[in-house]
């Protein structure tokens, strides 16, 4: 009987090794066999432990990621197979069990082959073979040799990788760029131009280094007229350098430079300023090989040409942010940076995009992140929310130009989607054509949000209102905003719908100070902290900001302090609010990275006393800032 | 009492029927998990749009159990028929004289009753692929179809957020591949269809589960 589907797995797989160099008639006689599998983002193929499958895989649509678990429970990421790579080969090999788990990393679409038809079909094909240990030697994850799969994997391991790192030899700049001790500072500066290099090494005539010259340098000492440009390079140079042996590690380079307060290292042959010099070691290589470094991923996300790059970038994102929460570091900065982080990467999808359009775009047009993402609140991975706003175009051509932008934006979302972020479940993006228009429509949309509120436009304005630009041109959305603050000038009823809605949730706290958790169904028992503890702050504050015409504030806790600022008899309140606000978040995003989740739901009995107080401790604030609310917008009769 | 008069009419039926109705009478389907349940996606490539009129010319059916779709275990039936359109050929291309290989209406009947059993079908406007069929059960003297049946069109409606749920129009399969992300490879050919269905309607589960509305009530409701 005719099988198209074989058919069409068979079109599939005769384009990717091992199976491009089947015959024809073995490789219809595996399509045949082969099951296909849906998966949803998290949903697991395959755990470490279990018994071995009958089936090997390969990615359809989607992609999967590998991962090893190790002792502390941490989740170490040791592949990620995109569509046409072959995972789960351990079986083939060997009739163990699983030493890795297969999650898919988004929405996925594998082939399960069956073992015992394809070792069938492929007895005697040794090349088929060979290339089946190769994979499953670069994608087997054995703890003896993690010190060599780090070097390789360095960037799939990120929970180790800084430690591992640091005791890694420092990588430096062999063949220095160097300059003779006669030379003129010009000279010098020629060279480093055309190099394109931050310093340069002042050697005798043995190449042994005697100074080093930086920009600062000729910054401090050439520019402010200090030495003539014709000076001896031996007038400018800071001497002695500070030497080191080869194969110093990368934390020993650190310690000297901080030791010293320099950035340049002179790597030297017996490690003393006597000997010839072999290389230099700066500050960014120190913190490139440590790689999880806020500037050093921006740095990555910047030079990204393709969203896979930019996933494994942002997954050390991640990391980062896990390492910061476990330093305590204040959650305003940690906020700051992975919102830069998370900004610079839809920069970077948006540039890929552009790449990919037939022509560039016909009009101005700048890409709003709105919700989470808007109010620069996103930490972990969350639904994408976004809006496209374009320049107004003469009525004839606006179909054209709206389709030229939900084209773009169909690529962003997608790319965006791969590297972790997932569609918004109420498909608020800017590829939806409700949200992609141009300036004069969107002007209209949120006037008629502001002058017909109902429970629709409330809703969407809850999201909508805390746009901000993170690409294009920002003065069609400053224009926006200026038409927005007249329209709410016009009405208090729209001030007052938003207090209606910012009141839904009272304080999560009982008549006997228990915790009120979630009554219906499935969530029984667990505890929404997203729509009981920060939804009610974040749409408190955005209430507040906009009946006191603030522009440019997006984030809940800035929105407070300035609040507080403004109004110094509430000081006090909004203060605790803010505070309150930054703890819950916390809470919330460490929730999160325990369960690998968005962290909004959280289930009471796994928490200990402490953090149950804790938690108690930041309803407080919430219930007086919605009893404000109530006075200052008359809501007692409007509920 | 002897009740064979109610009886009577039925024992004309051929086994094969017989067989199939009986399946039936365990009601136990409901009661299992939505994870455990053997569906069958399908769809039939016909002549035209009218019932009574045009013919079904292939049937394709994937059956899946969880999210895993067997690609041994499909059904693709390609039907003799007298009555044939040639402007249709330009959607599905099956020409009246192919070299594939073909079967009668009733073998096919046979065929699918056995495959489907009394399992729940999904089809893309399930109401018409239900609708021929039941024409072509007719023709051969025989009941309408029996099993439960899911419409992925009426059901995407449904899962979507209810702000937009007003201005949905009727999609689709393209449009929902598109919303969905599903490749179209194969798209008009019934097993194609098919296969494109199955993975739609569980995308849509995917959706559904997120919110917490998978359960039976949700899925069967009409």
């Amino acid at each position: 009987m005719k099988n198209s589907i074989a058919e069409r797995v068979y079109d599939f797989l005769k384009n990717y090794p091992p199976f491009n160099i089947l015959k024809h008639e073995d490789l219809m006689v595996i399509s045949k066999q082969v099951s296909i599998i849906y998966l949803e983002k998290g949903d697991t193929l395959f755990k470490k432990g279990d018994a071995f499958n009958e089936h090997f895989y390969m990615v359809r649509n989607g992609a999967i990621t590998s991962f090893h678990t190790n002792a502390n429970n941490v989740q170490e990421i040791v592949n990620i197979s995109d569509a046409g790579d072959i995972f789960g080969v351990r079986p083939l090999i060997t009739k163990e069990k699983y030493k890795l788990t297969a999650t898919a990393n988004e929405e996925s679409i594998v082939y399960a082959i069956p073992i015992d038809t394809f070792q069938l079909v492929t007895q005697n094909n040794a090349s088929v073979y060979k290339f089946l240990i190769t994979a499953f030697a670069t994608n087997a994850y054995d703890p003896y040799t993690a010190e060599e799969t780090g070097k390789i994997f360095v960037d799939y391991l990120p929970n180790t990788a800084q430690d591992m790192v640091y005791f890694q030899t420092a990588n430096y700049t062999k063949n220095p760029i160097t300059c003779e001790v006669n030379s003129t500072l010009k000279e010098a500066a020629i060279q480093m131009s055309t190099y394109k290099i931050g310093c340069i090494i002042v050697i005798d005539s043995n190449k042994n280094p005697l100074g080093i010259i930086t920009n600062s340098d000729i910054k401090n000492k050439i520019a402010t007229g200090k030495f003539p440009i014709e000076t001896s390079v031996t007038n400018i140079m800071s001497s002695p350098v500070i030497t080191s042996k080869k194969g110093l590690t990368v934390a020993d380079g650190q310690l000297l430079m901080i030791k010293h307060n320099i950035g340049h290292l002179c790597i030297t042959k017996d490690g003393t300023v006597n000997s010839k010099l072999v290389g230099v070691l700066t500050h960014h290589d120190v913190l490139a090989s440590l790689g999880n470094n806020p500037a050093v991923i921006l740095k990555e996300i910047k030079r990204a040409k393709r969203t896979r790059k930019l996933r494994e970038t942002r997954l050390k994102a991640n990391t980062l942010l896990k390492s910061y929460l476990e330093q305590n570091i204040p959650l305003s900065h940690i906020v700051k940076i992975i919102s830069k982080i998370n900004d610079a990467v839809t920069v970077s999808a948006i540039e890929i995009a552009l790449k990919k359009m037939p022509t560039p775009p016909p009009v101005k047009f700048s890409w709003m992140a709105i919700g989470s993402q808007g109010r620069k609140e996103q930490l972990l991975f969350t639904d994408q929310d976004n809006a496209i706003v374009f320049q107004d175009v003469p009525e004839a051509d606006y179909e054209a130009t709206q389709a030229y932008f939900l084209e773009l934006a169909k690529l962003v979302t997608k790319s965006l989607n791969k590297i972790g972020f997932e569609y918004c479940e109420a498909d608020m993006m800017a590829s939806n054509v409700e949200w992609c228009k141009s300036l004069t429509k969107w002007k209209a949309q949120f006037e008629s949000w502001i002058l017909n509120p109902d429970e629709k436009a409330i809703l969407l304005a809850s999201i909508f209102f805390d746009y901000t630009s993170v690409y294009g041109d920002k003065m069609l959305v400053d224009e926006l905003s200026d038409t927005i603050y007249e329209t709410l000038d016009k009405t208090s009823l729209f001030f007052k719908f938003l207090g209606r809605d910012a009141l839904k949730n009272p304080p999560p706290l009982g008549f006997f100070k228990q915790f009120l958790v979630e009554e219906n169904g499935d969530q029984k028992d667990l505890f929404n902290i997203k729509s009981r503890a920060l939804m009610p702050l974040i749409d408190a504050a955005r209430l507040l900001i906009l009946s006191n015409h603030i522009k440019d504030i997006n984030n809940t806790s800035e929105r407070f302090e300035k609040l507080a600022e403004i109004e110094p008899n509430n000081k006090e309140m909004y203060e605790s609010c803010s505070y309150a606000f930054k703890a819950l978040s916390k809470f919330k995003t460490k929730q999160g990275l325990l369960h690998n989740n968005s962290g909004k739901i959280i289930e009471l009995e796994t928490l200990t006393k402490e953090e149950k107080l804790k938690l108690k401790r930041c309803f407080k604030p919430i219930h007086e800032i919605q009893e404000t609310l109530k006075m200052r917008f008359d809501l007692k009769n409007f509920m | 009492m002897n009740f064979n008069w109610l009886f009577k009419k039925k024992q004309n039926f051929p086994d094969f029927w017989n067989d199939y109705l009986h399946a039936f009478n365990s009601n136990i389907k409901k009661q299992e998990p939505i994870t455990n349940t053997r569906f069958i996606a399908f769809d039939t490539e016909t002549t035209g749009f009218n019932k009574k009129e045009d013919r079904i010319l292939s049937i394709g059916a994937v059956a899946f159990v969880g999210k895993t779709i067997q690609v041994n275990n499909s059904l693709e039936l390609y039907l003799e028929q007298d009555i044939f359109k040639p402007e249709s050929v330009k959607i599905h291309g099956l020409m009246k004289t192919g070299s594939l290989e073909k079967v009668t209406e009733l073998e096919a009947i046979k065929l699918f009753l056995a495959y489907i059993k009394n399992d729940v079908l999904i089809a893309h406007h399930a109401n018409f692929d239900r609708n021929m069929m039941n024409e072509m059960l007719l023709r051969h003297g025989l009941g309408k179809l029996k099993n439960k049946f899911i419409d992925t069109g009426y059901l995407y409606k449904k899962s979507k957020h209810i702000i937009y749920q007003e201005n949905l129009k009727p999609l689709s399969l393209d449009d929902l591949c598109k919303e969905l992300n599903v490749p179209t490879v194969d798209r008009h050919t019934a097993t194609g269809d098919a296969l494109i269905t199955a993975l739609v309607f569980l995308k849509i589960l995917g959706r559904l589960d997120k919110r917490k509305h998978l359960n039976w009530g949700y899925l069967l409701d009409k």
